[in-house]
C-alpha cells in the first residue's frame, strides 16, 4: 500500500488545521506552542480510536470539512456540536466509526462550541518540525505546509480498522453553552492593579468579541485600569489575561506571541481556556479568582475522571 | 538565595524569575547564565518536569509538566540551582561562547522609509543616523513576538524612536527597524509598528537549516552598510511599496 494514502480534503470549511498535542521546546526561537485548544475533546478523539493521547488528528474550527476516505479505517469526531454525516447518513459524535474506501465523510457548522476534533485509527502520518505536527498559520510551521487545509490536500494515514467500536456515553460528554466562568489564577503584574480594579474585573461580565481566534480573545466589558503602560517585555504563558492601555482584557491562547509587554493580571486555567475556546462572539465569560493550588487541584481531579472514565464498546 | 531574583508565579504550569525591573547588559547576562543552568539540567534529567523556557530582558519564564510536578518542587529545584548563579557562571567551564555577528544592511530611503523622520526629529542628516545605526554593537536580549524576531539593544538615544502610531498592515522580510532603544530585523512579512530604516538580506529564520537562526541570546551583532548592488547579490528582494506612514 502507498504511504500517501489516506483522506483526501474536499471542502477544506472555514478553519481545519492538524495538530497533536503541541510544539513544546522552540521557544528559544520565537516558536509557541500551538496544539489543540480544547485538548480534552481532542484527547477523547484519540481515545475513541485507541490512539495514543497525542496522536494527530484534525482541529476544525465552525465546520464545512469534507473529506474522502481512500482507505478503510476507524474515525471519531469529538468536540462541538457539528452534524456528521458518512455518505449523507447521520452518525453521531463521541463514539467512532468504520469507513470504507469512497467514504464521503461531511461535518455541517457548529450548533453548540466552535471546535471539533477528527481522528483516525493510528493519527496521520504527518512530519514533525520542531518535534510536533501542529500547524500554527502565523508561523507557517506545522501541518501539511505550515497552513490550514485546502481542498486537494492529502492527509496520509495508515488503514487501521478497529474491530469494535466504541462510544462516550451521552452523560459523560462535556456540555457546550454559552458562557463560561474562566478560573483565573492572580499573577504577573497582579500588584499594579489596584485592589478595586481587581474587584472590578472579577466581579464585571466580559463579551467575547468578534477578534477571538488561536491567538486570543478579545473580551468586551468594564475597562480595567494598571498603573503602569508596559513593562520590559517577558514569557507570556498559556492562559494569560493581558490588559492593554484600552482596558479590556485578551485571553492568550495557544498561538499568542511567545512574549510581550502589556501588563497581565493573572492567567486562567487550562481547563477554561478549553472552554473559553468554545465560545464564540456574543458569549459572556466572568472571572473568578483562584490560588494556584486550587488550580492544580482542579487539574488532577479532572485529569483522575478522565483516566478513570471508560469508553464504553458500542458495536 | 542569590541577591535579586524572584520566583513569582504565572499560570498554572509557568513560574517565572525575576531578575531586575530593568534592562542592562549585566542583569541580561544574569539571564543567559541561568537558562543556560536550567537548560543543563534539563539535559540531566534533574529538571525534566520542566518542558519549555523563554528567557527574555530581564526575566526567565518556566514551563513545567503539571502532571509530574508542582510549582512547589520547581521552585525549590530552581531556587537551589540559582542559588550562586553569579560565582557558578564564573567557575563553570559549560557556559555557552557568545559570538559577533555582522549582517549587512541596504540603508536607503526606497528600503528604509522612516530615515527622514528620524533625521528630521534627531536634527542630523540621514547620512548621520545610518552612521549612528551602524557604529554600535548590540547585545541580543531577546527571541520571540514571532519566529527569529531578535530584540537588539541599545540604540543610541539620538535615534531612538518610538513606535509608528498606527502599525504598517505589511512590513517586508528583513526589514531593519527601530523602536525607542531596541532595534530588529523582521525575519518575515508582517504587521508592524517600527520604523523601517533599511533591509538586510540574510535570513533570520529557515525552519530547514540548523541552527534556523544566525543569531541566539546574548551575541552581538554589528550591522555593515552594503550598496543595492551588493543587496541583491545577497538575495535581497525589494519590495514593491515601502510608503512611510504619516
Amino acid at each position: 500500500m502507498s504511504l500517501s494514502l489516506g483522506f483526501l480534503v474536499k471542502r477544506p470549511g472555514m478553519l481545519s488545521l492538524i495538530q497533536d498535542a503541541g510544539r513544546f521546546g522552540a521557544f528559544n526561537v520565537g516558536l509557541t506552542n500551538g496544539g489543540p485548544i480544547d485538548s480534552a475533546a481532542f484527547q477523547w478523539a484519540n481515545r475513541l480510536c485507541v490512539n495514543e493521547l497525542n496522536a494527530t488528528a484534525i482541529e476544525i474550527s465552525l465546520g464545512g470539512l469534507a473529506l474522502i476516505a481512500q482507505l478503510d479505517t476507524t474515525i471519531a469526531v469529538t468536540g462541538a456540536n457539528m452534524p456528521l454525516t458518512i455518505n449523507g447518513q447521520i452518525k453521531e459524535l463521541w463514539r467512532s466509526h468504520h469507513v470504507k474506501t469512497g467514504d464521503v465523510i461531511k461535518l455541517g457548522f457548529a450548533t453548540q462550541g466552535v471546535r471539533s476534533y477528527l481522528a483516525v485509527a493510528g493519527g496521520f502520518t504527518i512530519p514533525e518540525s520542531f518535534g510536533s505536527t501542529s500547524t500554527v498559520c502565523r508561523e507557517g510551521i506545522g501541518g501539511l505546509s505550515g497552513e490550514k487545509l485546502k481542498g486537494g490536500d492529502i492527509l496520509p494515514c495508515a488503514s487501521k480498522y478497529r474491530a469494535t467500536n466504541l462510544i462516550l456515553i451521552e452523560r459523560l460528554r462535556p456540555r457546550f453553552s454559552k458562557e463560561a466562568i474562566l478560573r483565573t489564577i492572580p499573577s504577573y503584574q497582579q500588584q499594579h492593579f489596584s485592589s478595586q480594579q481587581q474587584r472590578l474585573f472579577f466581579s464585571s461580565e466580559y463579551t467575547v468579541s468578534k477578534s477571538f481566534d488561536r491567538m486570543g480573545y478579545r473580551l468586551e466589558g468594564k475597562k480595567i485600569l494598571c498603573d503602569i503602560d508596559g513593562i520590559l517585555s517577558e514569557g507570556i504563558c498559556h492562559g494569560a489575561v493581558q490588559i492593554p492601555p484600552d482596558g479590556q482584557p485578551i485571553v492568550l491562547m495557544n498561538d499568542r506571541q511567545t512574549i510581550g509587554g502589556y501588563p497581565k493580571i493573572g492567567a486562567v486555567s487550562s481547563i477554561d481556556t478549553a472552554k473559553l475556546g468554545q465560545l464564540n462572539q456574543g458569549c459572556k465569560v466572568r472571572f473568578e479568582p483562584i490560588s494556584m493550588e486550587q488550580a492544580h487541584n482542579i487539574f488532577h481531579l479532572n485529569l483522575s475522571s478522565f483516566n478513570r472514565t471508560e469508553l464504553t464498546v458500542c458495536d | 538565595m542569590s541577591a535579586n531574583i524572584k520566583i513569582n508565579i504565572a499560570g498554572e504550569n509557568a513560574l517565572i524569575i525575576y531578575f531586575s525591573g530593568h534592562t542592562s547588559s549585566e542583569i541580561s547576562t544574569r539571564v543567559q547564565h541561568a537558562e543556560q543552568f536550567i537548560r543543563h539540567a534539563m539535559k540531566d534529567e534533574l529538571l525534566i518536569d520542566i518542558i519549555d523556557l523563554v528567557p527574555s530582558y530581564a526575566s526567565v519564564m518556566v514551563m513545567f509538566n503539571l502532571t509530574t510536578t508542582d510549582h512547589h518542587k520547581v521552585r525549590n529545584k530552581l531556587r537551589a540551582l540559582l542559588y550562586n548563579l553569579d560565582e557558578d557562571a564564573q567557575i563553570v567551564n559549560n557556559v555557552e561562547q557568545f559570538s559577533l555577528i555582522e549582517l549587512p544592511v541596504y540603508y536607503a530611503l526606497e528600503s528604509g522609509p522612516d530615515l527622514t523622520a528620524i533625521a528630521k526629529r534627531a536634527k542630523i542628516s540621514i547620512k548621520d543616523v545610518i552612521e549612528i545605526h551602524q557604529a554600535q554593537e548590540y547585545r541580543v536580549y531577546a527571541i520571540g513576538f514571532a519566529p527569529g524576531f531578535a530584540y537588539l539593544g541599545d540604540v543610541d538615544e539620538r535615534i531612538a524612536f518610538p513606535r509608528l502610531s498606527t502599525p504598517r498592515m505589511k512590513v517586508p522580510k528583513g526589514a531593519v527597524a527601530i523602536a525607542d532603544k531596541q532595534t530588529a530585523i523582521y525575519p518575515n512579512v508582517s504587521p508592524g509598528g517600527w520604523n523601517i530604516i533599511g533591509l538586510c538580506p540574510i535570513d533570520m529564520f529557515d525552519a530547514t537549516s540548523t541552527p534556523t537562526m544566525p543569531v541566539k541570546v546574548g551575541d552581538k551583532v554589528k550591522f555593515k552598510s552594503i550598496s543595492k548592488d551588493e543587496y541583491i547579490y545577497l538575495g535581497g528582494e525589494l519590495p514593491l511599496s515601502l510608503e512611510p506612514v504619516i
